[in-house]
């Protein structure tokens, strides 16, 4: 009884891959911004697929992102964290889940998200990375003390 | 989002720079590590790098060094570089003045439009090549941030003379070695009066101070209230903050007055802008009902905040404040170059 819950709709949504990974459980409406945190664009070479507001087993909506001929590192995964805490990530090999795992918000987040604070020096060109620290408030600026509490989604790089 | 504190041992700003607690003091000291010699190297940056026990031991030496007259041979030879890129004179001063009476000298980068920044190069370039040339660095910024990264660049000490609407971590040290000579800091009544919004000295002051389980007393114009993050952060800390109308209605409750200045800049005109700096001026008559220990502190420079009339008032202790500025930045000096 497999694809009982979303797989019928996902099915015809999108094809079946051979080695990569299936970010599943993305919290609705928040694929593309998962698809941006791990740095993928137009130009990097991955094949995507992208599924949103997919009808899931408890009713609720949810993404699904897959990747071909990519594995994520830890600290990719974790970054997804940030926007989707209840992500799980697929590890595919010759078609079959070899390993699923869920996400973990990271301590320490650089790069990604851009300082909202425009008086801050890691918006200048300076040759650092934004550096964040997380905390039970949201995301605090390492360099000026600004904190991120809502909306971090419009703040990714 | 999920709580990942580590409390006792966590990587805060940088892979190589470490908040450690030490021993059983629960020392709070930010160093960055030289990768190579292993060797550490202090900061001072925020005043939130500092605990409770790290302030009194920095106020300790200051008081120490006044005893002994302001002059030591401690950092003899010791070369300070002054980088600033905003102008202060008076802070630039003291720190001069400061390393001179530790018998040691400053370079300092004449005017901010000779100095290479204004050629295009990065801070942390000019931070490369200036830490090969002096011994620590003292350095004043427009951008809120620039001297962690300037400390992050630095093979030798950074001290943070203020950076943009940031931190001035040398003006709250000196503040509360002001009120400890007159009272024990531990539970004061203190009153923030003027600009509390944007008065980063008035930020940086309260959150010392809610180590010291003080009582904060505030008063402000409409729109120049203390951000409401920074009170949250305040009363999670345990520190109860009580806002008034007028200084007529605390005057008689504080221990210390905490003045600071109102820039023209933030009102739409000139008259509204007297309008609230004349309602909020100190006077000899709003202190006839003031506590006879109170002292009335300022960071200087002020404008119209203070009546000169009060200057010969005991209560007035802006210029001994000013003066402290030595001392404290000796003890500073001491702290990360020795
Ligand atoms: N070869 C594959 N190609 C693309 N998607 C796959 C593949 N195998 C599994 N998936 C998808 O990965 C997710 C996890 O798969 P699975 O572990 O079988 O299901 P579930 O976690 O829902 O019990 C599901 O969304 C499923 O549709
Ligand atoms: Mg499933
Ligand atoms: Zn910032």
């Amino acid at each position: 009884m497999k694809n009982q819950e979303t797989g019928d709709n996902e099915g015809l949504l999108v094809r079946r891959i051979k080695n990569g990974t299936v970010i599943d459980h993305i919290d609705g409406g928040e694929a593309l911004n998962v698809v941006k945190i791990l740095g993928i664009t137009g130009t990097t070479q991955e094949a995507l697929s992208i599924a949103t507001n997919v009808q899931s087993r408890n009713m609720e909506r949810k993404d699904i992102v897959k990747l071909t001929n990519r594995e994520l590192s830890k600290e990719e995964v974790n970054r997804i964290a940030l926007i989707s805490p209840r992500a799980t990530i697929n590890i595919i090999r010759n078609f079959k889940v070899v390993e699923k795992k869920g996400v973990e918000i990271p301590h320490l987040i650089e790069g990604i998200v851009r300082c909202p604070n425009p008086g801050c020096i890691s918006n200048t060109n300076e040759p650092i990375r934004s550096r964040f620290e997380v905390v039970p408030k949201g995301l605090h600026c390492c360099y000026c003390d600004w904190m991120i509490t809502k909306d971090l989604t419009s703040n990714i790089i | 989002m999920k709580s990942q504190h580590h409390l006792n041992f966590r990587v805060r700003l940088f892979q190589c720079q470490i908040v450690c607690e030490i021993g059983n003091y629960g020392r709070k000291e930010i160093y960055s590590y030289n990768e190579a010699g292993g060797m550490r190297t202090r900061h001072i940056i925020s005043i939130k790098d500092f605990d409770r026990d790290g302030i009194d031991r920095l106020l300790d030496q200051a008081e120490e060094i006044d005893r002994e007259h302001g002059r030591s041979d401690a950092l003899n030879g010791k070369i300070l570089a002054t980088l600033f890129f905003e102008p202060s004179t008076r802070t630039r001063m003291s720190f001069e003045s400061a390393i001179a009476r530790l018998g040691g000298s400053t370079l300092s980068v004449g005017s901010v439009d000779a100095c290479s920044m204004a050629k295009g190069e990065t801070l942390a370039d000019t931070i490369r090549v200036v830490s090969g040339y002096a011994d620590a660095i003292v350095i004043r910024h427009p951008k809120e941030g620039a001297a962690r990264l300037a400390a992050e660049f630095s093979t030798v000490p950074v001290i943070n003379a203020g950076d943009g609407a940031g931190q001035h971590p040398s003006q709250t040290l000196l503040d509360l070695y002001t009120i400890r000579q007159s009272m024990p800091i531990e539970g004061i009544d203190i009153a923030l009066v003027g600009d509390l919004r944007y008065g980063r000295t008035a930020h940086s002051l309260a959150s010392a101070l809610s180590l010291y389980r003080a009582r904060l007393h505030t008063v402000s114009p409409n729109g120049l209230e203390l951000p409401e993050t920074l009170a949250a952060e305040l009363r999670e800390s345990g520190m109860e903050i009580i806002p008034h109308d007028t200084i007529d209605d605390l005057i008689s409750d504080v221990d210390v007055l905490y003045v600071t200045r109102v820039q023209r800049e933030r009102f739409p005109d000139t008259a509204s802008y007297f309008n609230v700096t004349s309602s909020y001026r100190i006077t000899p008559e709003i202190l006839t009902n003031a506590k006879k220990h109170l002292i009335v502190l300022h960071p200087l420079p002020r404008v119209d905040e203070i009546d000169p009339r009060v200057d010969d008032l005991p209560h007035a202790r802006y210029f001994e404040q000013s003066r402290n500025g030595v001392p404290v930045r000796m003890a500073m000096l001491m702290e990360v170059m020795r």
